[in-house]
């Protein structure tokens, strides 16, 4: 999509110019996708309780996205730059231990 | 050297595709462009044209396929008419999104219903906004001259955009003319190898049409109208530089005695040719008449239209096309759009006329240039003027 020798590192949207778009849009970096925030448009986010979890990996798997990484104690969390809130961590945790929570602002 | 030869134009464009040395040309056939598929399958199956010749089973199909041969990096050919211009409607949008530079002849047909297999320029009207370079030529050597300069325009680097060649159907299509056909040699030297910077090849994968969100969009397509805008500066050297190898020159806006004519006629296609007799015998009679010719439809050579029409008191535009329930004629709305800001402008009358094949004569041009000189000075109530239909 952008220029290959554009930019390292994720650029948020709205930084890049007309100017820096390849012929066609076409994409020359496999992955390049992830530079750019697909978590926009989600009205719930997932909170999870640690204190119910029992690190069971369901959500890990579940997760359309592959947004859920796990965190250094080993419970489990939710990228919120790419997620898109479709609620299926929660709908599938076993222990309850995920809320999707309105996003007010 | 080049030799003239009587030949079919359909079998000259097919001619012209083998000098070019095609690599895939895929196709389906709707009259009246089947003369020229035809000979492109018949130069394949013969082996005198070294390409993949794809049989596909619609035009949706036909143009996915050259979208796919062009992204590769093949030189793709295809020809179509009408209906089935229509029916790959939306692939001629992605191939000039994805920077394809696909070559096609658009044998010009009426659309349906009533089905007509004859000439018009609705089906030409109806893909003007899909982002293709697009050219009208008027005659059998023009088609040549122009298919061959196509591919070198589209591969262009700067460029790397479909190119669509409208040719009248029947009127062109199927008309023996003499046409000085190039030499290999030629066209080998005038035709750089298509090189495109970026096709599909597993060395060094990329994606092509992917998903484009709203952050984005209009990035993208803000750098493909500077795109197809600044392909006028190439197209231009292209034409100067075709008429330095074979002598015959091309320009976006012609003119047939337009230099100071106070009454000006527009036109495209084939029907520019009974135009310029029309104006020989008015200019005879000594009427202040002359002819412009309008072969660069996109991009819209807004500079050079201006230029010509300046000194005009009354410009008269004949459209084979109506805008139904709009303002008549789509190349007469867009010329009275590109002179509305002009200081000193000619009157603009809009004519309709040469639908579905019906033919305007030469006492027809006549006719018409003295009735849009009439309403120029009396005016009208309607947006346009029907030519010839039947009270």
């Amino acid at each position: 999509m952008a220029k290959t020798k554009a930019r390292p590192k994720a650029r948020a949207e709205g930084e890049l110019s007309w100017k820096d778009i390849e012929i066609g849009c076409i994409i020359t970096e496999p992955g390049s996708g992830s530079q750019f925030k697909t978590g926009d448009w989600r009205s719930r986010r997932p909170v999870i309780d640690f204190n119910q979890c029992n690190k069971c990996t369901l959500c890990y798997y579940y997760c359309p996205e592959g947004c859920i990484a796990k965190t250094p104690e080993g419970y489990f969390e939710a990228d919120l730059f790419y997620c898109k809130g479709c609620g299926i961590c929660a709908e599938e945790c076993p222990k309850d231990a995920i809320t999707m929570v309105e996003e007010e602002k | 050297m080049a030799k003239r030869v009587g030949l079919e134009v359909s079998i000259a464009v097919g001619d012209a595709v083998k000098l070019a040395n095609a690599d895939v040309v895929a196709a389906y056939p709707i009259t009246p462009q089947t003369h020229i598929v035809e000979h492109l399958a018949e130069l394949v199956a013969n082996g005198e044209l070294q390409a993949s010749y794809i049989p596909v089973e619609s035009e949706h199909s036909a143009m996915s396929a050259c979208a796919g041969a062009s992204a590769v990096g093949a030189r793709t050919f295809t020809a179509t008419a009408s209906q089935g211009l229509e029916l790959m409607h939306e692939v001629l949008y992605i191939a000039s999104a994805m920077r394809l530079p696909i070559v096609m002849t658009v044998a010009n047909r009426a659309l349906s219903a009533p089905i007509s297999i004859w000439c018009d320029h609705s089906d030409a009207m109806a893909v003007r906004d899909t982002g293709w370079i697009q050219v009208f030529v008027e005659n059998g050597q023009e088609t040549v001259d122009n298919v061959i300069c196509a591919f070198r325009i589209g591969e262009d680097k700067r460029v790397l955009l479909p190119v669509m060649i409208h040719l009248d159907g029947f009127s062109l299509t199927h008309v023996i003319e003499p046409i000085m056909l190039p030499e290999r040699a030629e066209v080998d030297k005038f035709l750089p190898p298509y090189n495109h910077p970026l096709t599909l090849d597993p060395e060094k994968p990329v994606t092509m049409g992917a998903f484009g969100p709203p952050f984005i969009y209009t990035e993208v397509k803000w750098a493909q109208e500077v795109n197809l805008e600044a392909a006028k500066k190439v197209i231009l050297e292209c034409w100067q530089e075709f008429g330095k190898a074979f002598g015959r020159y091309y320009s976006p806006v012609e003119s047939y005695h337009s230099e100071g004519a106070k009454v000006l006629l527009l036109t495209m296609g084939s029907l520019s040719e009974t135009a310029m007799v029309a104006v020989d015998k008015m200019r005879g009679e000594g009427k202040d008449v002359g002819l412009l010719k309008l072969r660069l439809w996109r991009p819209f050579p807004f500079a050079e239209l201006r230029q010509a029409v300046r000194d005009a008191e009354v410009l008269i535009v004949l459209d084979r096309a109506i805008s139904f329930g709009g303002p008549g004629g789509p190349v007469c709305s867009e010329i009275k759009a590109a002179l509305y800001h002009e200081a000193k402008k000619p009157k603009v009358i809009g004519f309709v006329g040469g639908l579905g094949g019906r033919d305007i004569s030469m006492s027809g041009f006549e006719k018409m240039m003295n009735q849009g000189v009439e309403i120029a000075q009396t005016g009208s109530e309607r947006e346009f003027e029907i030519f010839g239909v039947r009270e």
